[in-house]
């Protein structure tokens, strides 16, 4: 598997900008009361859906949870769909009848994210099971927190999926945070490559916002993957520089400092790693970002302009 | 002639014979489970479609979901309907949602077999009828056939569908021998079967109880009262339509079922039927259902805590005794 490297950094770097970009306005968004609901924002921790994304197919079937917005658009989503989505528009992914924690896009094989923690997990295996069943070789990846870890669900998989040998690769988001409380108030585990370690799966826990680390690891569970192997857990420690979701006041851990934050943040990190690597400029990057924040400008307008779904949608669709 | 069982096992024969997508998981169910529904299908079908699992039911639930999204038609047994506490999350908010939630882009074509009903000293635990909670949820469909054909029949329909359904089966039908002609053909999803003529008062009846109705109205026909009684077998969506047209003929109404009464789907029959031929009734709706109390295992304790025959029958003569003011005047 290749490291991350000069042909793709970029692409990468401008994914994680598109990711940032999106977020920070949805968030302005919700303060104007112009998106609805729940609202989570990963900024902070864009490095993991981009780097893992980043390698997948189209027919890789992703699932994810409350927090799912970065997944969705390293997917592949397109940004305005998912805005409206957000809005509970009709052009929305869903035609505005799931919102943000509910996003699904499955032509590009995001199949879905789910409101219970948790509950993703068992379905990431099916989804896996399909793929070995048909002779494919997809692999299937789902995103959940360190919080999920302590569902019931989540037990229950890890047994199912090494006992199947399924090719999935389970990947937490460890941002030290359970909703409101830390790791430390819910478990004695401090890490969840610890939890899974006697069910024998290959598992590795790296620095979730060193896209580089992120990238090469994954890279490797996805190629033993496509060979049918599995699974595999890649616990990727990040921060979540938001609250749990858009109105929290975060009351509950310190606030980091600029200077902190500009060490962590997986963005500027890789432009750092990739100006110093000669990979590309601060000129290209700088026009990178610009054209990702503008593409997001583009997403508002859409949005707006998409009219509600057709209230007799809610009853023709409860049943397929 | 066959059995209830027979016919749940052939009808998973003939859906994995007609399409490799067709897969069954559960405890034990390559071993053919406790009442043999699952029997011989692993030999046929080898274990990668015939999937033994741990006793994990939200997982196993969530597996069969995650793979009919992924194309394949999973029938998932969960051993008992006491058991649909542990399932429920991903049976509720995962199975029923995700076609409407996605705005119609995914599909979760799956059955979820089971079974209730009491009788066989099996405890609070293993005894229970919970059908009402699943008919409350909007996306699920509910079928609780009361014959060995309709059995099979209801569950190549469901296995057909594009949907989730739940095939509540009952563990005291499964060695009954049927009754009724072999092949009726194909049953839908949504049709009642209308199981005896008359005129005098229509029985709606569910699962065990629409046997049980049709020995009171021998009972009754005994001495001269003709009922009519009607099976459902789908619970969502209903066929009001029978119902009520069998009302608007005898005017009066007995709906029966084991599960307790507070609460149960009865209250939601007699709901739709007041409210679409309340000129019709002469009487109000008499209802037959378990007390409000848990399943005990005491035989003499549970034996009369079971609605029957007896209950059918007193609730017809209850009914019939009835005179409205209107039809006096």
């Amino acid at each position: 598997m290749a490291a991350l490297g000069e042909g793709e950094a970029l692409r990468i770097l401008r994914t994680m900008w598109r990711i940032r970009h999106f977020e920070e306005r949805v968030g302005q968004l919700k303060r104007a009361d112009e998106v609805h609901g729940l609202i989570h924002l990963s900024v902070g921790q864009e490095g993991v859906a981009a780097g893992v994304c980043g390698q997948l197919r189209a027919d890789d079937p992703v699932y994810s949870g409350h927090r799912a917005h970065g997944h969705a658009i390293a997917k592949g989503a397109p940004l305005e769909r998912v805005l409206a989505e957000l809005m509970g528009r009709d052009d929305g992914l869903c035609r505005g009848l799931g919102g943000s924690m509910h996003l699904v896009d499955r032509a590009h094989g995001f199949m879905g994210a789910t409101g219970v923690v948790g509950g993703n997990v068992p379905m990431a295996l099916g989804s896996a099971l399909a793929a070995r069943l048909r002779g494919g070789d997809e692999v299937a990846v789902v995103f959940f927190g360190d919080g999920a870890v302590q569902a019931g669900h989540f037990g229950e998989s890890i047994n199912l999926a090494t006992l199947w040998g399924l090719p999935v690769v389970l990947v937490c988001e460890n941002n030290g945070f359970a909703e409101f409380t830390p790791r430390s108030a819910h478990t004695k585990v401090e890490r969840v490559s610890d939890v899974v370690a006697p069910y024998g799966l290959v598992r590795e826990t790296v620095d979730g916002n060193d896209l580089l680390v992120v990238w090469e690891s994954f890279g490797r569970f996805l190629e033993a993957g496509r060979r049918g192997e599995g699974p595999f857990l890649l616990e990727c420690l990040t921060y979540r520089l938001r609250g749990h979701y858009e109105g929290d006041p975060t009351k509950y851990r310190e606030a980091v400092t600029k200077e902190d934050w500009q060490a962590k943040d997986p963005i500027l990190r890789l432009q750092r790693h990739g100006v110093d690597a000669g990979w590309f400029g601060e000129e290209e990057v700088a026009a990178a970002e610009h054209a990702e924040r503008d593409a997001v400008e583009d997403a508002v307008g859409f949005a707006r302009g998409s009219p509600f779904p057709a209230p007799e949608l809610a009853a023709e669709l409860t049943y397929a | 002639m066959t059995t209830y069982v027979k016919a749940i096992n052939g009808a998973l024969f003939e859906a994995m014979r007609a399409d490799p997508n067709v897969i069954v998981l559960g405890e034990d169910v390559a071993e053919g489970g406790p009442y043999t529904a699952t029997a011989g299908l692993a030999a046929e079908f080898g274990v990668e479609r015939v999937l033994n699992t741990p006793i994990s039911e939200a997982a196993i639930c969530g597996v069969a979901i995650g793979a009919a999204q992924s194309g394949l038609r999973p029938v998932v047994e969960v051993m008992f309907i006491d058991f649909i506490t542990l399932v429920l999350d991903q049976l509720v908010n995962q199975a029923a949602k995700a076609h409407f939630m996605s705005g119609g882009q995914l599909e979760v074509p799956i059955v979820l077999r089971t079974q209730g009903g009491a009788g066989h000293r099996g405890g609070a635990q293993h005894s229970q009828s919970l059908e009402s909670w699943l008919a409350h949820i909007p996306g699920l469909k509910v079928v609780m056939p009361s014959f060995a054909v309709d059995a099979g029949a209801l569950l190549a329909s469901a296995i057909a569908d594009r949907g989730p359904v739940v095939l509540i089966e009952n563990k005291a039908l499964y060695f009954t021998r049927d009754q009724l002609p072999a092949d009726p053909g194909p049953v839908p999803i949504g049709r009642a079967r209308t199981l005896r003529r008359g005129d005098d008062v229509t029985i709606v009846a569910l699962s065990r109880l629409a046997r049980e109705s049709l020995a009171a109205a021998d009972r009754l026909s005994s001495e001269g009262i003709e009922a009519e009684v009607i099976d459902p077998r789908t619970l969502v969506p209903l066929d009001l339509e029978t119902i009520v047209e069998s009302v608007g003929r005898t005017n009066r109404l007995v709906v029966a079922h084991e599960a307790v009464a507070y609460g149960g789907f009865g209250a939601e029959v007699a709901a739709a039927v007041q409210a679409a031929a309340f000129d019709d009734l002469d009487a109000p709706i008499e209802r037959v259902g378990a007390p409000f109390a848990p399943v005990p295992l005491s035989p003499p304790l549970e034996d009369a805590y079971l609605p029957g025959r007896e209950e059918v029958y007193a609730a017809v003569k209850a009914s019939l005794g009835r005179t409205s003011k209107s039809s006096v005047k």
